[in-house]
């Protein structure tokens, strides 16, 4: 069972009067336990994407298959539910909470989850999650005290607290140095090893792709490869779709 | 459980910028501080008016016997004597709403000391509770006649300012002896100035004793003259020779003999006074105390169902509405001021949470994209900014309780603590808070977490 089924997806702006057409009919399959690199030029559409796997935003047409459920027709609230229960975030800049403790940020999104855990336990979880990253002994730091590989840290504890399946990374290296980046690449590589979470890494950089199982190339609103992972059944025809609607984009 | 968590959330985002939120709240902590320094200053001077305008008999009311008439003609208020000092009694212990009552008994003649002499415009026999009445109890020298010396019917009187310096002229009067009509009485104390009434005419002009001295020692009868009023507006009785040379009719009929009133005992009313003097407790009590005196009247004088009363009873209706008047005048006032400070403050508020609403776009984003509803997002908003105005309500309570109490303290104003202005000022910070924060709240609830986590 793939975790995440797109079908014919696409999107288009309205601006006034002029359309803006960002994904041109985009169809891919992520299996459970994939770690996948979602690469694309700026402009290319990939943020657009990213958004709509992670039920930010909605496709203006086409199917969104999350675990057998299509999402894409559901209504803001549970949208929420479904980015709240199934999904985790980390963001380029981080996001975490200024003046506010490690802890606390990391138990943000627990309070938003139906109230079965108390404050002990929440607390308990963050410190967990913590202590997974490797920042035990960090709780009580402040984001202003901690450097930019342990405030990603800080945000991949954040994104892991309700132990979502599936977590979405954007440009997470892109405001780190190569030595952090390559260690917050390595902890998502465990992650995905070791716990099985299903990992999409949006980046534009062929560096932090290759720790990737499968790279999916997005360009101009179309996915141009690997929107199908090796040797599914569905890879071997995977071709003619995309240079069909490559041709679209080039038509459009 | 959710309540807690959001309020605690918000105090935590609270937390983040301390100096901030303190700034903000200052609006409502000063609007709430002035509402209740105002309210307690402006109870305070109220409770001080009502009571200046009490000691002009504002709770008061004159209960004075009825008409007579004859072949259709009646003769005014007052031309049967029907009150007795038993009724008073009886009124007081049937009565719950009303204080006090004093008999009233009335005459008007010449006061003699010395070389000097003067007519007061008012000599008037009573009890002590006359004074408490009138709220006369503070008196400039002297102690009050007590109710042993109407028992007793004793020589004693309270002279008032203008009588004290029409007679003495600066000689300590208490303990002298004054004559009334030949009868000699001993001032006993000197009744604090009170001044013009409302009519202009001269409060302080009075002497009061026991009404049983007046009336049995200076106006002389019970019987052959009842209306003593009557017999004091003839005139005959200013001068103090009259015993001498009397100038009331001759007694055409021979008295009886003390023998003869042994045999024959006349069934007599012992005593008549002129008036009842009684006071309510309360302004409001006034229609319940007008209601009990005629039921109570009207069941010792036996007067049947559809009679008319053979009293009447007068209140100072003019005087209670200026009163009324004068204090919902004054609430409202202090309303309007409590009013436009609480709306500057919530616009402080508001203005403030739309500031931070901006500033913590990409927290909203955040809070979103993990989860959080955008009724998840109202709250919160919504939640900040009420508990800053029940901080600020708290502290303004406080603040302006102090100041109130400093002002006590320093410019001796009169000050109530108002428990209704504590809770109003409770109720209406946090109602600023709902409707100050809501469109800030609403606003950030209607966000899209995509370009929130983008902004910048």
């Amino acid at each position: 069972m793939e975790l995440i089924e797109l079908n014919h997806i696409y999107k288009t702006y309205h601006m006034g009067d002029i359309t803006v057409p960002v994904l041109k009919g985009v169809s891919l399959k992520i299996a459970r336990g994939e770690l996948v690199a979602l690469m694309g030029a700026s402009g290319s559409g990939k943020s657009t994407l990213m958004n709509i796997l992670g039920c930010l935003d909605r496709p203006t047409s086409g199917e969104y298959w999350l675990d057998g459920q299509e999402v894409s027709v559901l209504s803001a609230d549970e949208r929420a539910q479904v980015r709240n229960h199934q999904f985790g975030f980390v963001f380029q800049n981080f996001n975490l909470l200024p003046r506010t403790s490690a802890l606390e940020n990391v138990a943000m999104p627990l309070s938003y989850t139906a109230g079965h855990l108390s404050d002990r336990q929440a607390h308990k979880r963050a410190q967990e999650m913590l202590e997974r990253v490797g920042l035990g002994d960090r709780l009580d730091h402040e984001p202003s005290q901690l450097s930019g590989g342990q405030q990603q840290r800080v945000a991949i504890a954040r994104a892991l607290v309700n132990q979502p399946p599936l977590l979405f990374a954007d440009e997470p290296t892109g405001n780190l140095d190569s030595r952090t980046s390559e260690d917050v690449l390595r902890m998502f590589q465990q992650l995905n090893e070791r716990e099985g979470i299903t990992i999409i890494i949006v980046t534009h950089d062929a560096l932090v792709a290759r720790h990737a199982q499968r790279v999916i190339h997005i360009h101009d609103g179309v996915i141009v490869e690997g929107a199908y992972a090796a040797g599914s059944e569905t890879a071997a025809r995977s071709g003619a779709p995309s240079s069909l609607t490559a041709d679209w984009g080039g038509a459009g | 459980m959710k309540v807690y968590r959001t309020a605690r959330t918000a105090m935590t985002a609270l937390r983040r910028n301390p100096m901030r939120a303190m700034l903000t709240t200052l609006g409502i902590v000063i609007g709430v501080g002035a509402v209740i320094a105002m309210m307690e200053i402006g109870t305070g001077s109220s409770a001080a008016i009502q009571k200046t305008i009490a000691t002009m008999g504002a709770n008061v009311l004159l209960v004075v016997p009825g008409t007579a008439a004859s072949g259709g003609v009646s003769f005014g208020a007052g031309s049967v004597t029907t009150l007795t000092p038993q009724d008073g009694e009886a009124i007081l212990r049937d009565s719950p709403a009303l204080r006090n009552v004093a008999p009233i008994v009335r005459a008007r003649t010449q006061v003699v000391y010395g070389s000097r002499n003067w007519v007061p415009q008012q000599m008037i026999g009573t009890t002590p509770a006359f004074l408490d009445i009138r709220d006369w109890t503070h008196l400039a020298e002297g102690d009050a006649f007590t109710e042993r010396d109407v028992l007793n019917a004793n020589k004693v009187c309270l002279i008032g300012q203008t009588l004290a310096r029409e007679l003495f002229q600066g000689e300590p009067p208490i303990g002298k002896e004054i004559r009334v009509k030949n009868v000699s009485f001993r001032v006993v104390g000197v009744l604090g100035a009170k001044g013009a009434n409302m009519m202009g005419s001269d409060q302080d002009d009075i002497l009061l004793t026991p009404w049983t001295t007046l009336k049995y020692r200076v106006t002389g009868s019970t019987l052959s003259n009842p209306n003593q009023s009557a017999a004091g507006s003839t005139g005959s009785t200013v001068n103090t020779l009259n015993k001498l040379y009397p100038s009331e009719a001759p007694e055409i009929y021979p008295k009886q003999s003390e023998t003869q009133a042994a045999n024959t005992p006349l069934t007599v009313r012992f005593a008549n006074i002129d008036q009842l003097l009684t006071a309510a407790r309360s302004p409001e009590e006034i229609p319940a105390a007008i209601q009990q005196i005629s039921d109570v009247l009207r069941e010792r004088h036996r007067i049947r169902d559809g009679q008319p009363d053979d009293f009447t009873i007068r209140n100072m209706t003019e005087m209670t509405n200026t009163l009324t008047s004068t204090t919902r005048l004054m609430t409202n006032l202090l309303l309007c001021v409590a009013m436009i400070s609480l709306v500057v403050g919530g616009v402080g508020i508001m203005n403030i949470m739309l500031v931070s609403v901006t500033e913590r776009t990409r927290e909203i984003g955040l809070r979103m994209a993990v989860g959080a509803r955008a009724r998840d997002i109202l709250r919160q908003f919504l939640v900040e900014a009420v508990v800053l105005c029940l901080v600020g309500g708290a502290a303004g309570i406080l603040l302006g309780h102090g100041g109130s109490r400093l002002v006590e303290l320093l410019l001796r104003w009169p000050v109530a603590t108002s428990l209704p202005a504590i809770a109003a000022a409770v109720l209406v910070s946090a109602s600023v808070g709902i409707i100050f924060g809501f469109y800030p709240a609403w606003k950030a609830s209607r966000l899209d977490p995509i370009d929130a986590l983008r902004y910048e």
